[in-house]
């Protein structure tokens, strides 16, 4: 099985936004694969592996791509260390490219490598827009499965069993292969993914994705990462979406502390006139 | 001049609230762009729900056709696609559910249309804000493409009224049905009372501090006094303790109550994405230092096991009172 996982990297949540000339400022910033494309590239070794020992089936292949700048290559780095097999690194500043474009390079992409599966994350944290996925499987005629919580490749291995999170519940769609998946959270969940293989007392630590191991880390430096540009697509640096501005919205005023339950509910009924 | 053509979700009882939003939204599109707003109902066996739509539209198109019966990504975007393309559609645009976020992207890239998700805002003809950054941003983006697709954010925009006479209903048809080899298989549904997560005046959460699914019982209780909706944090859905549809924040649900409850929720920024905007919020922390307290409203620095029951007697007591 050949599984394609897009990677974005983006600038750590945890750290506070703060603006220049109207945009966010990412001098200094530090970042990070999006956690999401992080549980990508976990479902994808998952999807290709017995999860009890470890050992990768036989004609797998996880490939990761990214639409970065040059020093993306580090986060792409950190998946091959999770332990894909090759990266493609697609140079182009964030200013160059917008989700339509992401979308032509990733069918591109696609295209040449003709993978059974596509496995990313539902959204990037940085954007919070969860479209790229549904975008590239209507762009290739594919059928996607988005919000996947589980995955469960069938017997024959041709089709999967996705547990998508929607609205009230969660809904069940039997995808063939050849197909876009984007993950969710819970997709991390100690037996989320079953391949078949891995026995069904196997579970894994439920803490998120893995960690890069020390061997990995290692293994990483002489794994294979070509790079290309936008116009190796046929993509022009022309995005038809464009940031005008940024805008912080005013913090939240802090409350007070309340002494005890029935001030609480006084003011609450009174002053907030919400009871 | 350009149409806007809103793909509305329904129930049995009519149109769902959500897709008033949705329509909200498209009468100010459909001023910007100078058009008129159509709404598309589509599914199996839709006649009810067309007619719910003409109460908010001046046209409704409506494809019914048994095998539409079960939403499916595949079926649904090369028909919303055609539709807009046959109606003069310059905007195209479904709420913001699991729904709408599945469906629209894919109908924009069928379109070579750019799409702007989980919008808050509409600035101008082809200008929108969103927010960014798990909420902590305002992004303002302009899109350049003849054709644009949008999802409306449930919680920023009122739920449109009625109009005065009822809109002109009018089938479409179906065209050929390919789902791609994709289908439906069932959906595992939490059955429910309470109101919609999305639209609850009323919100009470739990996060980790609960400890397990059976301490929520308690929340269960302030939840059905009040008629609220019940939520939780990552932290309290990822153990099990209860399901995960009532996860709140920048991956879960976005809601705008009146009175929002966090109880033994430390107030990651994730979890403030989906609840900053509530009016009230109240939090139930025992310790002080939590950053919940820095958007709370009112804060109760205590065990939970204290708290919520000596709130549910007092707001008991404040019912008998009035
Ligand atoms: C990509 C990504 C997306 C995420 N999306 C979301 C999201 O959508 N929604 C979300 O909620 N989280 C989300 N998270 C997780 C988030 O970062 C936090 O981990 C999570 O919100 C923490 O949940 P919590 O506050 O319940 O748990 P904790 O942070 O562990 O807090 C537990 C709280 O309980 C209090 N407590 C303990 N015992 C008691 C007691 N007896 N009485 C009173 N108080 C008590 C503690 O003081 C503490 O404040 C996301 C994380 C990532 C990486
Ligand atoms: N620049 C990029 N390079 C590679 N993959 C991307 C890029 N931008 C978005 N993606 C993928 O698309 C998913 C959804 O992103 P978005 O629609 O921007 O929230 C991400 O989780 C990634 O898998």
């Amino acid at each position: 099985m050949k599984i394609l996982v897009p990677v974005k990297r983006v600038p750590d949540p945890t750290q506070k936004a703060k603006l220049k000339d109207g945009h966010i400022d990412l001098t200094g910033a530090s970042w990070i694969v999006n956690t999401f494309d992080e549980y990508a590239v976990e479902t994808a070794l998952r999807l290709v592996e017995n999860g009890a020992d470890g050992t990768r089936l036989p004609g797998a292949e996880i490939i990761v791509v990214s639409i970065g700048p040059d020093d993306a290559a580090k986060e792409i780095r950190t998946c091959l260390a999770m332990g894909a097999d090759r990266a493609i690194h697609v140079v182009a500043t964030d200013a160059e490219i917008d989700s339509l474009a992401v979308t032509k390079v990733l069918k591109g992409v696609v295209e040449a490598e003709k993978p059974d599966l596509v496995i990313m994350g539902k959204q990037a944290v940085d954007g919070d827009a969860n479209q790229v996925g549904q975008m590239l499987a209507g762009k290739l005629g594919w059928p996607q499965a988005t919000f996947a919580a589980t995955v469960e490749l069938a017997a024959d291995k041709q089709s999967l069993l996705v547990g998508r999170e929607v609205d009230g519940g969660v809904e069940y769609k039997r995808v063939p292969l050849h197909s876009v998946i984007t993950v969710d959270l819970r997709i991390v969940g100690s037996k989320s993914v079953k391949n078949g293989v891995t026995p069904e007392s196997h579970a894994y630590s439920g803490e998120g994705a893995r960690l890069p191991s020390l061997k990995g880390i290692m293994a990483a430096k002489k794994k294979p990462m070509a790079t290309a540009k936008l116009a190796d697509y046929g993509v022009e640096a022309q995005p038809s979406i464009k940031e005008l501005s940024v805008t912080l919205p005013p913090p939240r005023k802090a409350g007070e502390i309340v002494a005890d339950i029935p001030t609480l509910v006084k003011k609450l009924a009174d002053e907030a006139k919400a009871l | 001049m350009g149409n806007v053509l809103a793909f509305c979700e329904f129930s049995d009882d009519g149109l769902r609230t959500s897709a008033l939003a949705n329509l909200t939204f498209a009468r100010q599109a459909a001023q910007a762009h100078g058009g008129e707003v159509i709404a598309l109902v589509m599914g199996g066996g839709v006649q009810g729900a067309a007619a719910a739509a003409a109460k908010y539209a001046p046209k409704v198109l409506v494809v019914d056709e048994p095998t539409l019966a079960h939403y499916l990504a595949e079926t649904y975007a090369p028909i919303v696609a055609r539709l807009a393309k046959e109606h003069g559609a310059t905007v195209v645009c479904a709420t913001a559910t699991s729904v709408g976020k599945d469906l629209m992207p894919r109908v924009a890239s069928l379109l070579d249309a750019g799409q702007a998700s989980d919008i808050s805002k509409l600035e101008g003809k082809d200008t929108f804000v969103r927010p960014i950054l798990s909420g902590n941003a305002n992004s303002t983006v302009q899109i350049s493409t003849p054709i644009i697709c949008v999802t409306p954010r449930q919680t920023e925009f009122e739920p449109a009224p009625e109009l005065g006479a009822a809109g002109a209903v009018t089938a479409a048809p179906a065209g050929t049905i390919d789902a791609l080899g994709a289908t439906f298989d069932r959906l595992d549904a939490q059955k429910s009372d309470r109101p919609d997560l999305g639209d609850a005046k009323v919100v009470v959460s739990g996060g980790r501090g609960m400890k397990n699914g059976e301490n929520f019982k308690v929340l269960e209780e302030l939840a059905d006094l009040l008629g609220a909706a019940m939520g939780a944090s990552r932290a309290a859905t990822d153990a099990g303790m209860v399901p995960a549809d009532w996860q709140v924040g920048q991956t879960g649900k976005i809601v705008a109550p009146k009175l929002y409850f966090a109880v033994a929720i430390s107030g990651a920024i994730q979890h403030l994405a989906g609840m900053k905007g509530s009016k009230t919020i109240v939090a139930i922390n025992k310790n002080k230092d939590e950053p919940i307290f820095q958007v709370a409203d009112y804060g109760i620095v205590a065990d939970w096991e204290k708290a919520v029951p000596e709130l549910i007697a007092e707001i008991k007591k404040l019912k008998a009172s009035r």
